[in-house]
């Protein structure tokens, strides 16, 4: 039967690579084979997976060089010709062991981000007591719509090179994140919103080189998200638009 | 650095515009000093214009206003994205940036021969 040589992660940050022979297979993702590894040749081996079905995004690596989500990655899309995989944890987060990733950093960027809905009819915690009539077809809801899917896998932020160069930039998904709510209707902090990503952490640092709406596997585009709050920022600051609306 | 995460229409067109921009910025001193000779006499900044009918100065000339027009298309292509959300024709705007680029180099090349 023919072998893929994969090398895998080990260890921390200061790991190196470890190789494996794994029978190749018709049809096979790229976490089967860690599985195989995992079950069948090294138990001591750290990864993580949950729904194996590309829901939950908890999967995501560094395939052969490329932030992917490994349960939806097929071998045959991603190795040589000569069978070889490369495995890594995913980029510009600390790593916790092998193939496991710290996400801590990311999802603390999305609070910096202010990146979770503040009801503007119900500041405290209320239940207000009428339903928000949002139009489906409306400018802003089509904004939101298009990252709403977001389940924050951390592919875009590992894809980053922004990140990688600036460890405090909120990164593409928290931005993401962020215009989504600058355009909900119901949202009460889009002042305070606008505010916290306007810094030097924040969209302005963007470069576009495009990475995280190449590789979102939920094909957003978490970049002209980027470019919508600068262009947003852009014009309030310019004719002092809506801020605290 | 690892190209394989890399190796995209819009990274190429953000390294290339921001090569050019560094490059353009080195020849900046250059340019000045050129137009500073003229401070010395007419003389002094004739002998520097002939020196530049040199092939090889026109050849470099040719790579810098290939870098000037590189560097401008992909400062449209920018904006572009930014202020007109133009996100998803990136790729098409990357090669009309390159094409651009390239076209103009040629021009600037007809001109001289």
């Amino acid at each position: 039967m023919k072998q893929l040589k994969v090398s895998v992660w080990r260890g921390e940050e200061a790991g190196c690579f470890a190789r494996y022979d794994v029978p190749a297979r018709d049809n096979q993702t790229v976490l089967d084979v860690v599985t195989h590894i995992q079950r069948e040749l090294d138990p001591s081996l750290a990864y993580r997976f949950a729904c194996r079905v590309g829901m939950c995004g908890s999967c995501a690596m560094t395939v052969n060089g490329r932030a992917r989500w490994t349960c939806r990655t097929h071998v045959r899309k991603v190795a040589g010709a000569d069978g070889a995989l490369e495995l890594r944890p995913l980029a510009n987060l600390p790593v916790i062991r092998d193939l496991v990733a710290d996400l801590a950093p990311f999802f603390d960027k999305w609070q910096r981000a202010q990146g979770f809905f503040k009801p503007k009819d119900a500041p405290n915690g209320a239940v207000p007591d009428e339903f928000a009539v949002v139009a489906p077809g409306s400018e802003a809801r089509r904004e939101a719509d298009a990252g709403i899917e977001c389940i924050g896998c951390a592919v875009c932020y590992a894809s980053c090179d922004v990140v990688a160069w600036n460890q405090d930039y909120l990164g593409p998904a928290a931005l993401n994140r962020a215009w989504t709510l600058v355009n909900d209707a119901r949202d009460g902090a889009r002042g305070e919103r606008l505010d916290a990503v306007a810094g030097d952490a924040g969209c302005h640092s963007c470069h576009s080189t495009r990475s995280c709406t190449e590789r979102c596997p939920k094909q957003i585009d978490p970049s002209g998200a980027i470019a919508g709050l600068k262009r947003t920022l852009f014009w309030d600051s310019l004719f002092g638009g809506k801020r605290h609306g | 650095m690892d190209f394989r995460a890399r190796s995209h229409p819009s990274w190429i067109g953000f390294a290339v515009h921001r090569v050019s921009g560094l490059l353009l910025a080195l020849f900046l001193p250059l340019h000045f000093w050129a137009l500073g000779s003229a401070i010395q006499g007419e003389a002094r900044l004739d002998g520097l214009l002939r020196w530049t009918e040199n092939p090889l100065v026109k050849a470099a000339e040719t790579a810098l206003v290939v870098l000037l027009a590189a560097h401008l298309a992909g400062g449209l292509r920018v904006m572009a994205l930014e202020f007109l959300g133009w996100g998803r024709a990136q790729k098409d705007l990357v090669a009309l940036s390159f094409g651009l680029s390239l076209l103009v180099g040629l021009v600037f090349l007809l001109n001289v021969f």
